[in-house]
């Protein structure tokens, strides 16, 4: 099996309020369709990590490969495109614009990514709604849903261009266990199903041990 | 993809209504103002220019009473060593009348530049009330040509202007005799000429030039009758007025007439140099006023967006975690703050027009401008045209700039701080 994303010892230092060397010589791979967890304490660098591997955090040291694609030279342009195309986000607060309708939410990164007429993205955008058990709010604006529902249309937003990735930052932290473990389910259906594969920060560790392999991490290191 | 910005765009402005519509009520306040302004100005100068350029004549004609330059001393003692003093130099004795009047007359209707040139014979009278004699002067004219070039019945507020060719006698009297004398249209009036001779004169009509200095000494006669007055021929005409094609002219033509016939030639710039300086600084100040009230406007909008900007830190960071880039951020903020100037550079537009046509309705009436009924007001579209792109230029910049600041923003940072 290919690697979809890869690290070459990367090392990332924050430089305020003093020099503090946050991840020392990370080198991880994550293979096609696999469903992976990094686990650790707060603060050991986790949630760094994977903005870096996310690409939206570019000050670091050493080299990112995402579907065999160099990502430590490209622009901010260029790796903007790279995460509307590749790669599906699901963050711990759920993260809607407040003032959209749940649909335009998940139609959003779909009509910027300009592959399809906005028809045919309604339809995969409600489609995904439908997967997520969500289409009946689709016309709702976003701030007038409950939490777990937020979670689960982020995770449709995160689906809607069908990524090759989909990296969460604690997306079950935020929720009560019934729906953290719904969302669970959701993930690895779509692992299986859809060709994803799964980059979950969390601290839950009932939800890492169902996952396919647990990166641990602390001080900055993978232990 | 413009269309998926447009719709994030407006979605955030629907949304922020209150901030929205304050925004474009600032714009709409400063383009108004500037409509306003500026149509209410420059009607108020093309009145007052209208008053100069259409009545006053482009070149007037008289004879010089300067002394004369060469005096014959220097002509006799011409060399050089000589410094020759006169004091009390007396100007030449001349005659009141243009020397050759008629040819030049003729000469000058046909020169192309010219539009028109009318002969006038002034004389000094005294205007007879029981035992009082009024000084007065009485100038002749043909009532035509007048008419036709520096717009004479404008000036008429009763009677009948051409009352003057009815009857030789008629005459078109001050409005400010008229009172002193009580006289009406229609009255029988007295003057007396310089040799003492009497005339007896009906008032055709009545005239106001709004200058009370003039309204109370002069009236107007057929040049015949003024001749008459005079005890001269026909060829004695003491001011030839002259209107050119093109205001530009008047100065070389003048310069020309001077030379060609040994005559005072005065042209409408040195008659009234103060005039254009105060009908430039007007439209300097009225211009000042405007910009300055479109840019505070832009101010506003600047702030406006600025906290639209920080509100939406938020959503910046989502939208550009899934894919849009800084240029998108940058574009979408930018057409906020182009709609927002847009609508309220419109309605400004509409605002501006609707308290010109009020102020167009409102009377003025005044003495000093018989012709004027209300207040003037220009609708140049020349206004309208500028003042939207003045909107819309300012409102990009003021959108531009905070714009700027939105495209900057880490979204790491801002999903790191939740």
């Amino acid at each position: 099996m290919e690697n979809i994303l890869e690290t070459k010892s990367i090392n990332k230092y924050f430089l305020e309020p003093v020099k503090f060397h946050v991840l020392k010589n990370i080198s991880i791979q994550l293979k096609n369709k696999e469903f992976v967890s990094i686990m650790g304490k707060s603060g050991c660098g986790k949630s760094t990590l994977l903005y870096i591997l996310s690409t939206l955090d570019t000050s670091y040291e050493g080299e990112l490969f995402i579907d065999g694609q160099k990502m430590s030279n490209l622009t901010r342009d260029e790796l903007a495109k790279v995460r509307n195309e590749k790669i599906g986000f699901v963050f711990q607060f759920h993260y809607l614009l407040p003032e959209f309708t749940v649909l335009k939410n998940v139609m959003l990164p779909a009509l910027k990514l300009g592959k399809f007429d906005e028809a045919t993205i309604r339809k995969n955008a409600l489609e995904k709604l439908e997967l997520l058990n969500v289409a009946d709010q689709a016309y709702k604006k976003a701030s007038k849903i409950s939490g777990g529902q937020k979670q689960r249309v982020s995770i449709a937003r995160a689906l809607i261009n069908n990524p090759k990735i989909i990296m969460g930052d604690e997306p079950t932290g935020n929720l009560d266990s019934k729906n953290a473990e719904n969302v669970f389910n959701v993930l690895r259906e779509l692992s299986n199903q859809h060709e994803m594969s799964m980059l979950i920060v969390t601290h839950d560790i009932d939800f890492a041990k169902k996952t396919d392999r647990i990166i641990e991490m602390g001080d900055g290191l993978i232990l | 993809m413009i269309k998926v910005i447009l719709d994030i765009s407006k979605t955030h402005l629907i949304s922020k209504k209150k901030q929205t519509i304050i925004a474009a009520l600032g714009v709409t306040f400063g383009i108004s103002m500037f409509i306003v302004m500026m149509g209410f100005m420059t009607g108020l100068n093309q009145l007052l220019d209208g008053l100069v350029l259409n009545r006053t004549p482009h070149i007037q004609i008289y004879n010089k009473t300067d002394a004369t330059e060469i005096q014959p001393v220097d002509r006799f003692y011409d060399l050089v060593g000589n410094l020759n003093y006169i004091h009390s130099i007396k100007p030449k004795s001349r005659l009141l009348r243009i020397h050759n009047a008629l040819p030049v007359l003729n000469e000058l209707r046909n020169n192309k530049k010219v539009k028109g040139a009318t002969p006038q014979a002034t004389c000094k009278v005294f205007y007879l009330a029981g035992s009082n004699n009024l000084n007065g002067i009485i100038n002749g004219i043909e009532v035509n040509e007048e008419i036709r070039l520096f717009n004479f019945k404008d000036y008429i507020v009763e009677g009948d202007v051409n009352c003057l060719l009815k009857k030789k006698n008629n005459t078109l009297l001050g409005a400010g005799i008229a009172k002193k004398l009580s006289l009406s249209v229609g009255d029988k009036l007295q003057v007396m000429n310089t040799d003492g001779t009497i005339f007896t004169l009906t008032v055709g009509g009545i005239f106001q030039s709004g200058l009370a200095e003039v309204d109370d000494v002069q009236s107007y006669v057929n040049l015949k009758m003024a001749q008459q007055l005079l005890v001269a021929k026909g060829n004695y005409i003491s001011r030839i007025h002259v209107k050119l094609h093109n205001i530009e002219d008047a100065v070389p033509m003048s310069k020309l007439i001077e030379n060609l016939y040994n005559i005072k030639a005065l042209d409408i710039y040195s008659a009234n140099a103060q005039f254009d300086t105060g009908s430039d600084i007007r439209t300097l100040i009225s211009y000042a006023v405007s910009i300055t009230l479109l840019i505070v406007a832009g101010f506003g909008i600047y702030n406006i967006l600025n906290m639209f900007i920080y509100e939406k830190m938020n959503d910046i960071a989502i939208l550009k975690a899934t894919g849009f880039t800084g240029k998108d951020i940058m574009f979408i903020f930018i057409i906020q703050a182009l709609i927002i100037g847009i609508i309220g550079g419109i309605l400004g537009l509409g605002v501006g027009y609707g308290i010109s046509v009020i102020i167009d309705n409102i009377p003025f009436v005044t003495e000093a401008l018989p012709t004027i009924k209300t207040y003037p007001i220009n609708y140049d579209p020349n206004f309208y045209i500028g003042g939207m792109t003045f909107a819309i230029i300012t409102t990009f910049f003021a959108g531009y700039l905070p714009s700027r600041k939105a495209q900057k923003i880490d979204p790491v940072e801002i999903i790191r701080g939740q």
